[in-house]
C-alpha cells in the first residue's frame, strides 16, 4: 500500500507535468482564433505607444535609490528632479505641467524590469529615464522598446545598451570612446610602455582594458604587462610587483574607486612610482580618502563636468542645484541626470504631438544641445557624441587637465 | 483504484483552475502585475524547495541561489546556444510557434532541473556529512563559487549578464501557467513526501539524527536526497526565471538572494510547506505593494520593520511546524455547519 502510494504520488506529479504541457499545446489551438485579434492588437500598438492624457505629462524614472549602488541612483535622481522643477516653474510645456514618477529598483536587475513595466503599462509615462548601471538598463530596455516608449539613460556607458532598439538613447559617451581617449591621452603624454591592470569581475573594466590596448598598439605604444585582480580583493602586491618588474611608464587601472585607492597605496609601498590613470569609475568622494596622497598627480577620464567650471550655464546649474540641496556639490551623475531629463524636455517642446512615438523622433533629432555635462548630439546609434575630459588629481581636488572631442581621437 | 481516480481528478482540476485563471488574468490585468505574480511564483517555488532541505530534513543550507543560477544559465544556454544547433535537424523546435516555444521551454526545464540536481549532488555528497553551522558555511561558500564560475564564463556573458534570452512563450500570460504549474508540482511533491513512509526518514533525521542513525536510517543518503531534490527544483525555477525575464545577470544570484529565500522559509515556519509558500508570495509582493504615493520613500524601512515585528511576535514563523490545508479547512467548515443548527 505504501509502495503504491509512493508510486502514485510520483505518477501524480508526472501526470500534472504532462497535463501542463498539454495545456501549452491546447493553448495553441485556442489561441488561433483569438490570435488574429492579438495580431490586430499588435499592429495597433505599432502606432500607439503612450499618449499624454489629462493636464500633466508623466515622465518615469527608475533608479537605484536603495541597495548597493544607492549613491549613484540618488545623485541621478537629484539632477532629474531639478530639471523637472525648473521646467514646471517656467510654466511647463504647452501649459501642461511635468510629473516625475520615480521608482526604486533596489539596485536589482529583476526589479528594474518590473518597475519599468509598472511605469510603462500602469502609469502610462511618455518617456523613461534610467538607469546608471548598464546591467540594469539592459534588462529594462526591452520593455520600453516593446511598448514604444523612449528610454534615455543618463550614464550607462556599455555599448550594448542602445543596441537594444531604436527607442533607447543615452546622453553619455560609451566605454569604447572612453578607452580610446585614455589611449590617445597616454600617447600624447609621451608614455610608450603602459601596464594595464584590469578587474576580471567587471565587464566595464575588461572591455576598457582590451580597447585601450588595441588603440594604444595602433598608435605605436607597447603594453608592458596585463595582470588582473577581482573587485573585493584587498591585497594587490603580487600583481604590482609584476608590474614594477616590467618597468612601465604608466599604469592604467580601469576599475572602480573602491579598489583603486587601495591599489594606489600598495603601488607606492612596493616602490612603483609611475603615474596611474583610469576611467569614470574613479569618480567618487571616496577616492581620495581611500588613496591618501598616493594618487597625487594621477589622471582619469570622465564625463565633461566639474563644479569648478566657470561657463555661465554651469554656474547657473550649480546655483539652482544648491538652492534645493544646500551645502552639496553636484557631481557628474547629477549633471547627467539633469541632461537626460532636459533632452526629453527639449524634445517634448519640438515633438509634433504629445505621444511617445512622436517624442522618440524628436529625441533622435537632438543636435548640439548644450547640456551641463557637454554638448549633446545623438548619432544614428542613439549614443551621445560628446567630449570626454581628463581630470588631474591635485591634493583633494579633481582639476580639469585636458579634453578630447570624438574627432580628435579618430572617431 | 478509487484512490487513483481521485488523484487524477485532483490533477485535472488543478490544470483546469490554472488554465482558467491564466485566461482570466492575461486578458484583464496589466503586464506589471503579471510580472509581479511571476516573481511571487518563482520565489514561492524557491522557498518551498529550500523548505525540503531546511525545514523537512532539518539541515541548514544558505546557498540556494547557486542552484537557482545553475538552472537559469543552463536553461538560457540551451535556448540561446544549443537550440540553434539542434533546430536544423529538428525543425519542430523552431521558436515563434506556440508548440515550438513550449517544447523548447520544456526541454530547457528538464536540462536545468537535471543539471541543478547534479550540482546539488556534487555539493551535497561531501558537505552533508557536516552539521549545523559548518554546513551553512559550506553551502554559502558553494553558492558563491557557482556565481563566480559564471562570472568568469565568457560564453554566457560573464559579468555583463546573459542577455537576451528569447522570450520563448511570446504571449506574456503563458509564463504564468508554467510558473504556477511548477509551484503546484513542488508543493504537491513536498506534501506527498511528508505524508509518505519515505518522508518519515526525512523527519526522523530532522528530529534526531543520532536516533535515526541508530534505527537504521542512512542519514547521509536521506540528507543528500533532500538536497538534490531541493536543488533540482531551484534549478527549475531558475530556468523559468531566465525565460520570463528574457535575460539573467550574475548579480541576481548573489548571497542576498540566498538569504532572502532562507528568510522566507524561516518566516513561514521552518518545516511548514504552506508557510514557505505563503511567506514566499508575501515577501515578494509586499515591497511592490508598498509602492504607494507617499509611503514609497519609506518602503524599505517599513518592509524591514515588518520583518522584525514578525520575528519578534512569532519566532516560530507564521505557521510554525503546522500546515494549513484546504481539505481539512473545508471539512472543518462543513462540520461547523452541521453542528450549527
Amino acid at each position: 500500500m505504501i509502495q503504491l502510494r509512493q508510486k502514485s504520488s510520483l505518477f501524480g506529479a508526472l501526470l500534472l507535468g504532462v497535463a501542463l504541457f498539454g495545456i501549452g499545446c491546447k493553448d495553441k489551438e485556442e489561441a488561433k482564433p483569438s490570435g488574429t485579434g492579438k495580431t490586430g492588437e499588435t499592429t495597433d500598438t505599432a502606432s500607439r505607444g503612450n499618449t499624454v492624457t489629462g493636464d500633466t505629462i508623466k515622465i518615469g524614472e527608475y533608479g537605484s535609490l536603495t541597495g548597493d549602488n544607492s549613491t549613484f541612483g540618488i545623485s541621478t535622481h537629484r539632477g532629474i528632479q531639478l530639471a523637472i522643477e525648473e521646467t514646471n516653474a517656467a510654466g511647463g510645456i504647452n501649459g501642461k505641467k511635468l510629473e516625475l514618477i520615480s521608482e526604486d529598483d533596489n539596485s536589482k536587475a529583476e526589479q528594474a524590469k518590473t518597475v519599468v513595466q509598472k511605469l510603462v503599462s500602469n502609469e502610462k509615462v511618455i518617456a523613461v529615464i534610467g538607469e546608471v548601471a548598464s546591467s540594469r538598463s539592459i534588462m529594462a530596455a526591452p520593455v520600453c522598446q516593446d511598448a514604444k516608449v523612449p528610454m534615455v539613460s543618463p550614464s550607462s556607458t556599455n555599448p550594448k545598451v542602445t543596441a537594444i532598439g531604436d527607442y533607447i538613447f543615452r546622453v553619455c559617451f560609451t566605454d569604447d570612446f572612453q578607452a580610446v581617449v585614455a589611449a590617445q591621452f597616454a600617447w600624447d603624454q609621451g608614455y610608450k610602455n603602459v601596464a594595464v591592470f584590469t578587474d576580471v569581475k567587471s565587464d566595464y573594466s575588461k572591455a576598457f582594458g582590451e580597447l585601450f590596448a588595441k588603440k594604444f598598439k595602433t598608435l605605436g605604444g607597447k603594453v608592458a604587462a596585463e595582470p588582473t585582480y577581482q573587485s573585493g580583493d584587498v591585497d594587490f602586491k603580487a600583481q604590482l610587483a609584476t608590474i614594477k618588474g616590467a618597468t612601465p611608464d604608466a599604469v592604467l587601472i580601469p576599475g572602480y574607486y573602491t579598489e583603486v585607492g587601495t591599489i594606489a597605496r600598495q603601488a607606492r609601498e612596493v616602490g612603483l612610482s609611475v603615474p596611474l590613470f583610469g576611467g569614470d569609475g574613479w569618480e567618487s568622494d571616496q577616492l581620495i580618502p581611500g588613496a591618501g596622497i598616493a594618487l597625487e598627480g594621477c589622471f582619469f577620464t570622465n564625463h565633461f563636468f566639474s563644479h569648478d567650471m566657470t561657463e555661465p550655464h554651469i554656474l547657473s546649474f550649480i546655483a539652482a542645484f544648491q538652492k534645493i540641496n544646500p551645502g552639496k556639490q553636484p557631481g557628474a551623475l547629477d549633471a547627467l541626470g539633469y541632461d537626460a531629463a532636459k533632452v526629453i524636455i527639449e524634445a517634448l517642446k519640438r515633438a509634433k504631438s504629445l505621444d511617445s512615438v512622436a517624442l522618440r523622433d524628436a529625441i533622435a533629432e537632438t543636435k548640439d544641445y548644450q547640456g551641463v555635462a557637454g554638448k549633446i548630439t545623438l548619432d544614428a546609434n542613439r549614443n551621445a557624441r560628446k567630449e570626454a575630459v581628463l581630470f588631474k588629481i591635485v591634493g583633494k581636488e579633481f582639476k580639469i587637465f585636458k579634453s578630447y572631442r570624438p574627432e580628435q581621437v579618430g572617431l | 483504484m478509487r484512490w487513483l481516480l481521485g488523484r487524477i481528478g485532483v490533477v485535472v482540476l488543478t490544470c483546469a483552475i490554472l488554465l482558467v485563471a491564466n485566461r482570466l488574468l492575461i486578458d484583464n490585468i496589466k503586464e506589471y502585475y503579471i510580472s509581479v505574480l511571476v516573481l511571487c511564483g518563482l520565489y514561492a517555488t524557491l522557498a518551498v524547495s529550500l523548505n525540503l532541505i531546511n525545514g523537512i530534513t532539518g539541515q541548514f543550507s544558505i546557498g540556494h541561489a547557486g542552484f537557482y543560477a545553475v538552472g537559469a544559465y543552463v536553461g538560457g544556454a540551451w535556448t540561446m546556444l544549443m537550440r540553434p544547433l539542434v533546430v536544423k535537424s529538428l525543425p519542430i523546435l523552431q521558436t515563434g510557434t506556440q508548440l515550438g516555444d513550449h517544447l523548447n521551454l520544456f526541454i530547457a526545464l528538464v536540462l536545468g532541473t537535471v543539471c541543478a540536481g547534479l550540482t546539488g549532488l556534487l555539493v551535497g555528497l561531501p558537505s552533508l556529512r557536516l552539521r549545523g553551522d559548518y554546513l551553512a558555511i559550506v553551502t554559502l561558500g558553494f553558492g558563491e563559487v557557482i556565481r563566480i564560475v559564471i562570472l568568469n564564463m565568457d560564453v554566457v556573458g560573464g559579468p555583463r549578464g546573459f542577455t537576451p534570452i528569447t522570450a520563448l512563450v511570446n504571449d506574456h500570460g503563458i509564463p504564468l501557467v508554467w510558473v504556477f504549474g511548477l509551484l503546484v508540482v513542488v508543493v504537491a511533491f513536498s506534501r506527498n513526501l511528508v505524508k509518505s513512509a519515505q518522508g518519515l526518514k526525512f523527519l526522523a533525521v530532522r528530529e534526531d539524527e543520532i536516533a535515526a542513525d541508530a534505527m537504521g536510517v542512512n542519514t547521509t543518503r536521506v540528507k543528500v536526497t533532500a538536497f538534490v531534490i531541493g536543488s533540482a527544483f531551484a534549478g527549475a525555477a531558475g530556468v523559468l526565471y531566465a525565460h520570463c525575464q528574457t535575460g539573467v545577470n550574475p548579480d541576481s544570484f548573489d548571497m542576498n538572494t540566498s538569504i532572502t529565500v532562507t528568510t522566507m522559509v524561516v518566516l513561514g515556519g521552518t518545516g511548514s510547506i504552506s508557510g514557505s509558500l505563503l511567506a514566499g508570495i508575501v515577501l515578494t509582493a509586499l515591497p511592490e505593494l508598498l509602492r504607494y504615493d507617499f509611503i514609497k520613500d519609506y518602503r524599505m524601512v517599513i518592509f524591514s520593520t515588518l520583518l522584525v515585528v514578525f520575528m519578534l511576535t512569532r519566532p516560530q514563523g507564521i505557521f510554525g511546524h503546522r500546515e494549513i490545508a484546504l481539505p481539512r479547512f473545508l471539512r472543518r467548515l462543513i462540520r461547523k455547519k452541521e453542528n450549527a443548527p
